[in-house]
């Protein structure tokens, strides 16, 4: 559950220093095009990589039990690849300091 | 150590989740996801609460390994089998960690829990009961092992190959992009050090590569295998993964993993930094 104030994909940003931190986060969901889920379904056994401007990997995480994911970057051009079962997609974001960068990605 | 040694494929994992002879172990910084579901008869090992000191910084002693082998129910004999999230990093570590303490038959499963999901097998969230063994380990063994006084003396004379990504290798980040950015007092890398991340090893879903893909990673970037090779990272979990890649798969006995890493170097006073690409 994401609390009243909270972001609008991912998890809360409560307790982050965002003067600090350099964050990208957000919520993956189903587009549901396939007719199996509900459109809007989070993605639970997903995995979202961060790669740097280059292609190299720097972060991966699972998606959480609401679909959700953060990362800790530093400012600059990363590019997102979410990998789950039979889906794979890739998302370049831009990220910068004091203002995180929140995202919805459909599969 | 060889790839038919020391990996097992999924379907071979499939296969023997009832062996009684075999013991399966998620490890991972963060046993939520142990919690939330895991792999059929899977137990777990928390990778700082039970294999940390705790005090002091360093393994847990000989003893307490026994201890908690042997309340785990794996004995001597046992085939251990050990995957995680994080791209195996963790159970790559408890690998080395294992190996450190003798164990003769652990193997890890390759892809760990992401190659398990995204092939949409199934997860448990039933803790399987296991009946106490005797476990006794052996002394460790310091010839897997690098210690700092090593490290800095290896500076422009052994292989140093530093497996984090660019951005810290370069002082740009801390600490991976998943974690608060906190790590050594300083950012950089070891002086000669060459940055082959850990992840050239590994396929998108989080499997190694082939021999002769890993042998042309080192080979690229100008590392000579006959030179004694220390790898190192930021606490060590990540060099374990690509010591494993060397001393494993591609049979390199020449290998150190520095546990210490850069959250130790990085706190030294006085010892040669670098920055930079």
């Amino acid at each position: 559950m994401r609390t009243c104030g909270a972001t609008p994909g991912g998890p809360s940003l409560d307790g982050i220093d965002l003067t600090k931190q350099t964050v990208i986060q957000g919520v993956i969901l189903k587009d549901g095009t396939d007719g199996s889920v509900p459109n809007g379904t989070a993605v639970t056994n997903g995995h979202v990589r961060l790669l740097d401007s280059t292609g190299e990997f720097t972060a991966e995480v699972p998606t959480n039990l609401d679909g959700q994911f953060r990362f800790f970057a530093a400012p600059g051009s990363w590019t997102l690849l979410v990998q789950a079962p039979g889906a794979r997609v890739e998302e370049s974001v831009l990220a910068e300091q004091g203002r995180p960068t929140d995202l919805i990605i459909h599969i | 150590m060889s790839r038919e040694t020391s990996l097992v494929t999924a379907d071979w994992v499939a296969q023997n989740l009832n062996n009684p002879k075999v013991v399966i172990v998620e490890v991972d910084e963060d046993t939520t996801l142990y919690a939330q579901g895991h792999i059929e008869n899977a137990i777990t090992f928390h990778w700082r609460e039970d294999l940390q000191d705790g005090v002091i910084r360093d393994l847990i002693s000989k003893e307490k390994f026994e201890a908690l082998l042997s309340k785990s129910g794996i004995s001597n004999d046992s085939t251990v089998v050990l995957y995680g999230g994080n791209n195996n990093w963790f159970a790559t570590y408890a690998f080395w960690y294992f190996k450190v303490y003798g164990h003769a038959d652990v193997r890890l499963l390759d892809g760990g829990r992401k190659r398990w999901e995204l092939d949409a097998r199934p997860f448990v969230t039933e803790v399987p009961g296991r009946a106490i063994a005797k476990y006794v380990a052996k002394e460790r063994d310091n010839s897997i092992r690098a210690y700092r006084d090593e490290v800095i003396a290896a500076i422009g004379v052994k292989n140093i190959v530093d497996v984090r990504s660019p951005a810290e290798f370069s002082g740009e980040l801390a600490a991976p992009a998943h974690l608060p950015q906190e790590g050594g007092q300083i950012k950089g890398h070891i002086p000669t050090a060459k940055n082959i991340p850990w992840s050239k090893a590994a396929n998108e879903d989080g499997t190694f590569k082939s021999d002769v893909e890993l042998k042309e990673i080192y080979q690229s970037a100008g590392v000579d295998l006959a030179t004694d090779t220390i790898a190192y990272c930021r606490i060590g979990e990540r060099s374990a993964f690509s010591w494993f890649v060397l001393h494993e798969l591609l049979g390199v006995n020449n290998v150190k993993n520095y546990d210490g890493s850069w959250t130790e170097y990085g706190s030294l006073v006085g010892v040669p930094v670098a920055l930079g690409a």
